[in-house]
């Protein structure tokens, strides 16, 4: 390439003799489409951020007897809050160990065979409509669940979650948790599955050599290896519990409380679903406070992520890969 | 074509109902100069066209999908658009005049009334359009004929009264053997003309066993709450020991409470509902167009039935633009009619207008003028 020549070479991708980097119209429209794309992003959520702020300040000038309720506007998006991010936690101390599990299954335990068909189907669940979800719960989970939700009053009464009394319909938070994880669960294991998937083969291979079993073997190298894809995999699926909508509205019997207790008809509902059910005859500054609400789990699923994001660059700096 | 806005799924309902009706129309057309409609004798006009909005309560808009169907297969070139809104979005959007009409479950009044009339440059027109009888719902096994007063009603929904073997009940159930189960009251989660006219209820013939307002959300806090009618029904069947409220049309295979109304228990039904409208006060502020009814919920008419819901439609007394107001009151003149109301009543279950208020409210409609 540095040697100059007069004559063409015969080759068609003929090198030039110039040290800059060649420059076609295809490079340059491909760059510009990128970075459009990228900028939109940006605009879009700014968009997205500043419709929130703009329709929410009349909600937050309007005083107390204007409101819905009565209620000042952190009396009514308190309970809000509190219910959403119940029912989001429930759904992840649930989901988080089975999702691993299931990925760890499917990745060191499982038939190559059944690895594949058992991967299918948890991506399958991902792609269920949620509102499908909700008549399940509504219909199936919540009846079914109204024993076991007897036998923890009775046994487990003395703890504030399960003081009762029990709903008579099983419509409670406990129901709404069970079937977000249900929801959030395909996320936490795809995740999970393609970092244990990365676990480098000379790590595990020197485990089991040193005479670990192989639970010890994925406890000491596919775990910690894959640390960071776990709690990745864990956040994804809380910013989608945090917001799910249709599921909840339908399932959960909400109102603006605030109570530990999960097993009863007096629950707290969540922001989405509670925007949900109330926006179609909200007129005024009704619609104003429901859109602050909704700036606010605009601004805590913006936290969840950022604090992921924060995790994993962390965490990856410690995690065996290096 | 008609569109009904927030769902294509409805549009094409609509569709498909406007389709069939224009083939009906289509194979009956012989027949219906002749026959005539009963009641009111609006629907027999030259076919109109062109094209009205409205928007306002969504309890009536399973009516009004039937009725826009009904009102196409008269008048195939006219457009019936309805936003269902809600009560209070669609009387602001007939005050700001973005709608033509605008459908209401409480009548209009004050400083609304006054901004609507200098809107329409006159007085309004207001019909009850869509009445329904609100059934109480319950599933006690073992209790299939349950009574009860308005104040145990009152304080039931108040979580005053926490199970079935309370005294208030048992009172109301003299010979009934009440189980012990406790009570679980099943409310809408969502705002609702329901829920409206239900607290209406419970305040006027509650007393001071009812301490909330009247109210589009439900005002006690901690019950069971589901989301529409529907979400209620299931609520009620999928539990023991739940008594919720809901639209009689849709509470079927469910026990009913029988109200007391003076001495009796009454049972919900279209008639009762229908006359409960008749014997109710009329407010006169929105003039002598405007048929409001102040709902007797105390009454002690055994054949009314006091826990009912009324839903209005509320319009101009003239228009300026001739082709609206003539299409207008076209429409709204085939709503109030006969078959209209048994068009609402095969699709939405309601209790039709009795003939009595049909003749009473239908000049106020033919009286729309258009200069």
């Amino acid at each position: 390439m540095s040697a100059p020549t007069t004559t063409p070479p015969p080759a068609p991708a003929a090198p030039t003799t110039s040290t800059k980097p060649v420059q076609q119209a295809g490079d340059r429209i491909f760059k510009g489409a990128a970075t459009g794309a990228g900028v939109l992003i940006l605009v879009v959520l700014a968009g997205v951020a500043a419709f929130l702020v703009a329709q929410a300040i009349p909600a937050f000038a309007a005083s107390a007897e204007q409101l819905p309720g009565g209620k000042n506007i952190v009396a009514y998006i308190g309970p809000l809050i509190f219910g959403t991010l119940l029912s989001a936690v429930i759904a992840l101390l649930i989901a988080t160990p089975l999702g691993v599990c299931v990925a760890l299954f499917i990745t060191h335990y499982a038939p190559r065979r059944v690895a594949q068909g058992l991967g299918y189907v948890v991506d399958l669940l991902a792609a269920v409509p949620s509102i499908v979800y909700g008549l399940w719960g509504v219909a199936v989970l919540a009846p079914a669940a109204l024993p076991f939700m007897g036998w923890l009053e009775r046994w487990f009464g003395w703890l504030p979650f399960f003081a009762g009394p029990v709903s008579a319909t099983g419509r409670t938070m406990l129901v709404v948790g069970v079937t977000l994880a249900v929801m959030i669960l395909p996320i936490i294991t795809a995740v999970s599955r393609e970092v244990f998937l990365q676990t480098p083969k000379l790590h595990e291979e020197a485990a089991l050599a040193l005479g670990a079993t192989r639970w010890e073997m994925i406890r000491m190298a596919v775990l910690p290896f894959g640390r960071s894809g776990i709690v990745s995999g864990a956040m994804l699926g809380l910013g989608r519990a945090l917001g799910e909508t249709m599921a909840v509205a339908i399932i959960l019997s909400g109102s603006g409380i605030v109570t530990f207790n999960l097993i009863s008809s007096s629950n707290p509902s969540s922001i989405a679903a509670n925007i949900a059910l109330q926006f179609p005859d909200s007129t005024g500054v009704a619609v104003n406070v429901l859109i602050a609400s909704g700036l606010v789990l605009f601004v805590i699923t913006l936290l969840v992520n950022s604090l992921a994001r924060y995790i994993v660059n962390r965490r990856a700096e410690f995690s065996g890969a290096n | 074509m008609k569109t009904i806005r927030p769902s294509r799924s409805r549009v094409a309902a609509v569709g498909v109902l406007a389709t069939g009706a224009l083939f009906l129309a289509g194979c009956g057309a012989a027949n219906e100069g002749g026959s005539g409609s009963t009641g009111s004798s609006g629907s027999a006009a030259a076919p109109v066209s062109g094209t009205i909005s409205g928007a306002g309560a969504s309890t009536q808009q399973a009516a009004t999908q039937a009725w826009v169907a009904g009102f196409n297969g008269a008048n195939p070139d006219a457009t019936i658009n309805y936003d269902p809104s809600g009560s209070g979005a669609g009387r602001t959007q007939f005050i700001a005049g973005g709608v033509d009409w605008a459908g209401s479950d409480a009548y209009i009044k004050g400083d609304e009334l006054t901004k609507a009339n200098t809107r329409c440059g006159g007085s309004i027109v207001e019909v009850p359009v869509y009445i329904s009888p609100i059934a109480v719902v319950y599933n006690l096994p073992g209790v299939d004929n349950l009574q009860l007063s308005p104040s145990t009603l009152a304080k039931i929904f108040d979580k005053k009264i926490t199970t079935w073997n309370d005294p208030a009940i048992a009172a109301d159930n003299p010979g009934v053997n009440l189980p012990s189960t406790p009570v679980t009251t099943v409310n809408r989660s969502d705002k609702s003309g329901t829920t409206q006219n239900f607290t209406d209820y419970l305040k006027g013939a509650g007393g001071a066993d009812w301490p909330h307002d009247v109210s589009d959300t439900w005002p006690v806090q901690g019950g069971e709450a589901a989301q529409g009618t529907s979400g209620v029904v299931g609520a009620v069947k999928a539990g023991q020991g739940t008594i919720g409220y809901a639209d009689e049309s849709q509470a079927q295979g469910l026990g009913q409470a029988k109200i007391k109304v003076g001495g009796t228990f009454v049972a919900p039904s279209a008639a009762g509902a229908a006359k409960l409208v008749e014997t109710s006060e009329r407010v006169q502020d929105g003039g002598a167009s405007a048929f409001a009814y102040k709902l007797n919920r105390t009454t002690t008419d055994a054949s009314a039935y006091p826990v009912t819901l009324v839903s209005y439609a509320i319009a101009c007394s003239k228009y300026t633009d001739a082709a609206k107001g003539n299409l207008v009151k076209a429409y709204l003149n085939y709503v109030i009619s006969a078959d209209g109301q048994t068009a609402a009543q095969k699709a939405a279950g309601n209790a039709p207008l009795s003939d009595a208020l049909r003749q009473q409210i239908s000049p106020a409609i033919s009286a729309i003028a258009t200069a």
